[in-house]
């Protein structure tokens, strides 16, 4: 592979074994290889314990693989660093710091100066819906609002890499749907590059341009789809997409690709 | 007991009274009234505060009816005070009896008074009249034979008192007390005690009131009340900042680094049970009884305390709060100052709430031990000499001063971290 052909981001022949206290071991990835472009969004999605938080935690940077690397622009990721961002599923916002300090934090870590902060992070919050909300407490702010701060907070750093942990698993149905129109909104208007995980079919398929489902045990890439719906979502109503005719199908197909493998778990836990 | 069965049944005659006056007047509206279960809802319980406030003002009316306050308006029966006068019937060595009278005069022993003068004679024959004073809650001696003719011959004894018979070692109630015969043949007056507190035991409220005024104004053996109460607060801050300083950052260091933790875990783990009062005979060999003594012992009171609360608050931080500040770009420096120290600052409070509280009991207790000014050295001073009001005053002094202090630092902790308990 020459310079100008180096994918964008490489995970390759990642495996991770974690071994117990009690002398086991668990492969929770094994030999995970695959590319991104600039741009993708795309959404992961598997039965629990296939391996997902695994493999983003080994992309941000908090875990080592045990073999394989992750490569980002051609530099390989050792450690976390900001421009790879994350929006964890809850409790990850700092309640000590207003809102606007919230999603000031990255710029002030890199000691971009005070003025230059508040542009951007009055950006974001009118980008986000949140503009009256800037010197709230974030414990006074709903759960959806408090996802809103987190995205925001993420984008006010301009990563390369978006990674997101079942960022809306916490919402209700009504808020996730006004939630997921929100991170493609994001998607279009920052060009920004997304992994998203989610346990949630629909959501999967709404927000993954492309679509990766994992196996579980070990765990590892089972299946890969490329979707139309993202693109679709972007100005549209979630909704109206849903009624696309091969919505319906696509969703069957790995409802109950994810339902064999659930029961296959059962059935060796048995 | 009878105190006890006395509060039992305040309590009760209260609840009916309160139940029956209140029920009909009891809001409707609010949410807990129209809640079915309450019984076992812990947020339906809250606390009643009539009751608290009945609770209060019943201890003092207790308090005040043993004690003969002027402020409460009805008292159990105190002990005599007055005049009162009994008569002996004295049988002489040729077995002749005479009749004579015995004057008592009953003063709190706080008086100075005299003996009752005796009067116009009533005495027949040879026995004499005598007279005596005695002070309330106390017994008085007399030889009712000294002064009659022919007493000290032998054979010459007092053989009944109030026309009942009496011998060596028993005793006859006359009309405000009791007369007990010695073995050697004396007669003691126990005037009726009734059920009172003396004031060396338990004085009125009005006299704590009064002493608190008094030593406010005046100071007691030299020290004014400010300097005693200022001495143990100074006491309490200065061990408790130097705790602070020292176990705060150690706390941190355990929370952080392995070499630490392991370090400091057994030392930590040791000192922690040991109660801070069980070091002033070795803080007192090492360091004397003094200020530094003292302020060694607060310290270590409070430094296990802070070490131990902001371990916790460093332990306790969610790893996702760590994870999301590294990623967006925290330096680690950045991520202690910026995310686990605000992070374990509830932890932090809460400890320090709970080492105030223990430095303000342990200066008072040290105090006890061996101090020049404070307020544990004012009460043990007074209980010396038996001022029972002061060492009550003290008491109640140090009881709002420790209150006062949890609800300062409470305040404190609203204003400091309001996001406590909200994560
Ligand atoms: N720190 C760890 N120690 C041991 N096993 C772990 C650890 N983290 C994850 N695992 C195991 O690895 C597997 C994958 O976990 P995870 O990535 O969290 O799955 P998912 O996010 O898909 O639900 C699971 O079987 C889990 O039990
Ligand atoms: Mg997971």
């Amino acid at each position: 592979m020459t310079e100008t052909e180096q994918p964008f981001l490489h995970i390759d022949q990642v495996s991770m074994t974690f071994s117990l206290p009690n002398g086991a071991s668990i492969e929770a990835l094994k030999d995970v290889s695959l590319t991104l472009a600039e741009g993708e969004l795309m959404s992961v999605l598997g039965p629990s314990g296939c391996g997902k938080t695994t493999l983003l935690n080994i992309i941000a940077g908090f875990l080592a693989p045990t073999s394989g690397q992750v490569v980002l622009n051609g530099n390989q990721v050792t450690g976390p660093g900001p421009e790879r961002g994350m929006v964890f599923q809850q409790g990850a916002l700092f309640e000590w710091m207003s809102v606007r300090k919230n999603v000031g934090f990255g710029p002030a870590m890199k000691g971009v100066s005070a003025a230059e902060t508040r542009d951007i992070v009055d950006g974001l919050l009118e980008t986000v819906g949140l503009h009256d909300f800037g010197e709230k407490a974030v414990y006074e702010l709903s759960g959806g609002m408090q996802q809103r701060v987190a995205l925001a907070r993420c984008l006010a750093n301009d990563p390369d890499v978006i990674l997101m942990d079942e960022p809306l698993g916490a919402l209700d149905a009504l808020t996730r749907e006004k939630m997921q129109g929100l991170v493609l909104k994001l998607w279009k208007e920052t060009g920004k590059t997304i992994i998203l995980i989610t346990h949630s079919v629909e959501e999967a398929l709404l927000l993954g341009e492309r679509l990766l489902v994992m196996a579980p045990r070990p765990g590892r890439i089972h299946k890969e789809y490329r979707l139309p719906f993202a693109d679709m979502g972007v100005d549209a109503d979630l909704r109206e997409v849903k009624k696309h005719t091969d919505y319906e199908p696509m969703r069957e197909e790995i409802l109950s690709m994810i339902w064999e493998m659930e029961e296959e778990i059962m059935g060796k836990k048995e | 007991m009878l105190i006890l069965a006395i509060y039992v049944s305040i309590f009760v005659a209260a609840y009916v009274i309160y139940n029956t006056v209140a029920g009909g007047m009891r809001s409707r509206d609010g949410y807990n009234a129209r809640k079915t279960v309450t019984f076992g809802d812990e947020s339906a319980v809250t606390p009643n505060r009539a009751a608290s406030i009945i609770s209060v003002i019943s201890i003092f009316l207790i308090w005040g009816a043993f004690t003969g306050s002027t402020l409460t308006p009805v008292h159990v029966p105190g002990p005599f005070i007055g005049d009162t006068s009994f008569t002996y019937t004295a049988t002489n060595a040729q077995n002749q009896t005479a009749d004579a009278t015995v004057y008592v005069r009953v003063r709190p022993i706080s008086d100075t008074f005299t003996k009752p003068e005796l009067g116009k004679q009533t005495q027949t024959g040879f026995a004499k009249d005598d007279a005596m004073k005695v002070g309330a809650w106390r017994s008085g001696l007399l030889r009712a034979q000294n002064n009659d003719e022919g007493g000290k011959i032998k054979g010459y004894r007092v053989t009944a008192i109030d026309g009942q018979p009496i011998a060596p070692k028993q005793s006859v109630e006359v009309t405000d007390g009791v007369v007990n015969m010695t073995a050697k043949g004396s007669l003691s007056f126990v005037p009726y005690q009734g059920w009172q507190m003396e004031p060396i035991w338990l004085p009125a409220p009005e006299a704590v009131v009064r002493r608190l005024i008094e030593i406010s104004r005046d100071g007691y053996q030299n020290v004014t009340l400010l300097e005693n109460v200022g001495w143990s607060l100074f006491r309490v801050i200065m061990g408790f900042v130097l705790g602070s300083l020292v176990g705060i950052p150690l706390g941190y260091a355990m929370g952080l680094n392995n070499w630490f933790r392991g370090w400091f875990d057994p030392i930590v783990e040791f000192m922690r049970p040991i109660p801070p009062l069980a070091l002033i005979p070795l803080i007192i060999i090492w360091f004397g009884i003094w200020e530094k003594g003292k302020i060694s012992l607060l310290f270590l009171a409070a430094l296990w305390i802070m070490t131990i609360s902001a371990r916790a608050g460093v332990s306790g931080v969610n790893i996702t709060k760590v994870h999301a500040a590294y990623s967006l770009g925290a330096s680690k420096f950045q991520l202690l100052t910026r995310v686990i120290i605000p992070n374990s600052l509830p932890e932090i409070f809460t400890g320090a709430r709970v080492a105030m509280g223990v430095c303000w009991g342990t200066v008072v207790a040290a105090e006890l031990v061996a101090a020049e000014k404070g307020a544990g050295k004012m009460i043990i001073a007074a209980s010396k000499f038996q001022q029972t009001d002061i060492v009550i005053m003290g008491i109640i002094l140090i009881g709002i001063i420790g209150y006062g202090i949890d609800i300062l630092m409470r305040k404190a902790e609203d204003v400091l971290v309001p996001w406590k308990g909200k994560s």
